[in-house]
């Protein structure tokens, strides 16, 4: 059984590959579609990436841990990006993660809830700054955020998952 | 197979005539700001309600030729710059504009408006100076104060319709540089422009053209720079997301200037709607035929490739972005050589900023002279600035160079604010411009005229133009920690001086603002700030020092507040505060002695309560349990 979710696993992975024509240069790319797939990307999986492109896996590790977008653990259901560019960051962005952290028990160490259901995360600025303080959940922007909107959001999440 | 040359003049023509038909176009903005507020709802809602109100209305300007024209057409827009007031949306030919539109407004929008022409009072932009309202759009002091050159066209067409960007001359002179010019013509336009880079260096395009096309090489790139990581900065998604084709058409003219027939466009991925437009528009351009094979049946081919960014803010430096592209860390390389000489896979390749090839298009199309009638002649024309922070009126702004401070932030950004949002006349105390490269300029540069140079000589930058009001709450060693913070994260570790200047530049920084600095402190922060500038390999360690640099130079005073006297002006630095409680407030409840994790706070019950300084960790609990506000400093 778990071999063959595995090889499912790959199949999938196989196909980016080949759709960049196993071109090493595509290295971003096709981890960038990977990730789009499982959410963040598994040790087996850059391992295989790396003999599928002719790189050593130090080499494709190397670039995965370099970008802030790739992720090596899993990330939760729900990423809640928190801008800290200037604008938010002078309009008390940090109090917002502050008070997500608290709420959801995270920290700037530990990003993800263990039920993989939130990971909250600051991130340089998103561009919005007209709406500053601005929070984005799954690429979806919400401005001009309070501690109680921000809070109000998590607080609907967990309603919605808890009536499925 | 021969292909079939697009014909502008006759897609122009068809724009026309379906244009001058409408009885009203209605433009909703569908920039990131907007939508986040709701836009694309308000959008739905409009045309379901002017459909079941029997109006003829549109939704594209394409049509069969058997089908009546249209009424009323209602399409989205890129950024129309307010972002703070949206969603906005404005009526032609009335130029009506309407803010924080939702969509239960719609039905009044529609029966008012298109029945009855008149406006809808209450959605009418209210100056909150002077409580002023203004129907037009072109009325309201934070658009008449502008001038939107290279801004121009967003938010005013629709971006994703290659037909209308056409129809409003666009390619027109990307056509002209493939079938009637040289690349040593299109270069010398260029120089004479004096267009120069608006990425940060501000250095003159035309000039890196020519060192490009000079090289003898098989093959070339022109980059397009999209990785504008500035935090609070955002001009150039503006620019990708609401008039995409123009920047297409900039790189059309870059390559054929300088002999290249591929071009990336490297956009963050921070931008997912950005990314989407521009790659949306290329598939059009290259549908069209406008890209491709022997573009406008000359003997040139072009074709794009867009890029998304992984996420570092290093790879706006040029020579990471490139190793980016090449599918390695994004890592800056020493220069020379520079990219002109070897560049993307060790070819000449040229690479401009969004702004600056969006520029290009309207250079080619007007002429050199017209562009230099803007702005001033070291710095010619306009410059889009990213106006934010504690400003009555945020948003994306563009002025001619040599607009000064006051000019934009109290006539375009109507006055500073103070915490609440309230307009304060005397709350000014610093403008943080050009991001974590550039620095904090006081009052007194407020009437500076701005552009490249006059802003260098005074120890910060224009930068890529983001411009952050900041009132008298800021506290300034806060700010110069930000940035530090910020580029101390970016750092890609590759030089030392970067690297580790920056984390003890950091640590420093956080000595000052912890209690814990000497005037050795403050020597020895400027001592290495000055050698992370003159050490660093790459623009983002040479100039990470400069918020640093700037502040201790302009707001000297504050910093030795901290420093000798321990103490924060504004009461931000949490270290430094002194908490107290307030006898004659404080009704001896126990509630902060019983949470105090240190157990500083005495005093008999029904009594008032005090703090032993001594003991107290400045935790902030005892303020956040006080029922009486008993609590102040912390």
């Amino acid at each position: 059984m778990e071999t063959q979710l595995k090889m499912k696993k790959f199949e999938r992975v196989c196909q980016i590959i080949d759709k960049y024509e196993q071109n090493p240069n595509k290295l971003i790319p096709i981890l960038q579609e990977i990730q789009k797939e499982y959410r963040y990307l598994p040790e087996e999986v850059m391992a295989y990436v790396a003999t599928c492109l002719g790189l050593s896996p130090a080499r494709v590790y190397g670039v995965a841990s370099f970008y802030a977008n790739f992720a090596l653990k899993p990330k939760g259901k729900y990423v809640i990006h928190v801008c800290d560019g200037t604008a938010c960051h002078v309009k008390g962005s940090g109090e917002i993660k502050k008070a997500l952290y608290k709420k959801l028990t995270l920290s700037a160490e530990k990003k993800t809830t263990d039920d993989l259901l939130f990971t909250v995360e600051a991130v340089s600025c998103l561009g919005a700054c007209g709406l500053a303080p601005v929070i984005t959940i799954n690429d979806k922007v919400y401005g001009q955020m309070t501690i109680e909107h921000a809070e109000q959001l998590v607080d609907e999440i967990l309603e919605k998952e808890q009536r499925k | 197979m021969i292909k079939q040359n697009i014909n502008l003049e006759e897609i122009r023509a068809d724009y026309h005539s379906s244009i001058e038909t409408l009885k009203h176009r209605v433009i909703i903005c569908a920039g990131t700001g907007c939508v986040a507020n709701g836009s694309l709802d308000v959008y739905d809602a409009l045309v379901k309600e002017l459909e079941s109100k029997g109006l003829n209305v549109k939704v594209s300007l394409k049509r069969e030729d058997d089908e009546p024209k249209g009424d009323i057409y209602v399409s989205p827009s890129g950024c129309q710059g307010f972002c703070q007031m949206g969603p906005l949306v404005t009526i032609e030919p009335e130029g009506y504009l309407y803010v924080k539109v939702k969509p239960q407004d719609v039905p009044e929008i529609v029966e008012q408006t298109f029945i009855h022409k008149q406006p809808v009072e209450r959605l009418l932009y209210k100056n909150p100076a002077d409580g002023k309202v203004y129907a037009k759009h072109n009325d309201i002091p934070f658009y008449r104060r502008q001038n939107r050159y290279v801004l121009g066209e967003c938010g005013l067409i629709h971006p994703e319709d290659l037909d209308e960007y056409i129809g409003k001359g666009g390619y027109a002179a990307a056509r002209k540089a493939y079938t009637e010019m040289t690349s040593q013509e299109i270069c010398d336009i260029m120089i004479k422009s004096g267009l120069r880079g608006r990425g940060g260096g501000g250095f003159p395009t035309g000039k890196k053209w020519v060192f490009t096309l000079s090289e003898q090489s098989d093959k070339k790139y022109v980059i397009c720079n999209g990785d504008e990581g500035d935090p609070g900065a955002f001009m150039d998604r503006s620019l990708m997301e609401g008039n995409p084709h123009r920047i297409v058409e900039g790189m059309m003219i870059a390559a054929r200037a300088i002999g290249a027939d591929e071009g990336y466009v490297y956009v963050r991925a921070e931008y997912p709607l950005a990314v989407q437009r521009i790659r949306r528009a290329v598939a059009d351009a290259e549908a069209a035929g406008l890209l491709g094979d022997l573009v406008f049946g000359s003997e040139y081919n072009f074709r794009m490739v867009v890029m998304e960014g992984a996420g570092a803010f290093v790879c706006g430096e040029e020579t990471a972005l490139m190793a980016s592209i090449e599918g390695l860390r994004g890592m800056p390389r020493p220069k020379p050589p520079f990219p002109a000489q070897s560049g993307l896979w060790g070819k000449p390749t040229v690479i401009n900023n969004v702004e600056t090839l969006a520029t290009v298009p309207l250079i080619l199309r007007n002429g050199s002279q017209a562009y230099r009638r803007l702005g001033t002649d070291g710095s010619p024309g306009t410059k889009t600035f990213a106006l934010t922070g504690h400003v009555a009126n945020t948003g994306l702004i563009e002025v001619p160079f040599g607009s000064t401070l006051r000019e934009i932030i109290f006539e375009i950004g109507g006055g500073v604010t103070d915490k609440f949002g309230n307009p304060d006349p005397d709350g000014f105390k610093a403008v943080q411009i050009g991001g974590p490269s550039g620095g904090c300029l006081t009052e007194e540069f407020l009437d500076l005229p701005l552009d490249f140079d006059s802003v260098r000589s005074i120890g910060a930058m224009v930068g890529s133009g983001g411009l952050v009001v900041m009132n008298k709450n800021t506290c300034m060693v806060q700010v110069a920690h930000f940035f530090m913070q910020f580029t101390q994260n970016e750092s890609c570790g590759k030089c030392i001086p970067c690297r580790e200047g920056t984390k003890q530049m950091l640590a420093l920084l956080e000595d000052i603002m912890e209690g814990r600095a000497t005037a050795d402190t403050l020597a020895l922060l400027e001592d290495l700030a000055k050698a992370v500038q003159v050490g660093s390999l790459c623009g983002l360690g040479k100039t990470a020092p400069n918020p640093v640099l700037s502040t201790l130079k302009h707001f000297r005073e504050e910093c030795e507040a901290h420093v000798f006297d321990k103490r924060c002006p504004t009461g931000q630095c949490k270290a430094l505060a002194v908490p107290e409680i307030l006898a004659d407030r404080c009704k001896g409840c126990t509630a902060c002695a019983k949470k105090c994790p240190v157990g500083a706070i005495r005093g008999e019950r029904k009594q008032p309560h005090v703090i032993d300084p001594k003991l107290c960790i400045k935790c902030g609990t005892c303020a956040q349990v006080c029922k009486f506000n008993a609590i102040v400093g912390v």
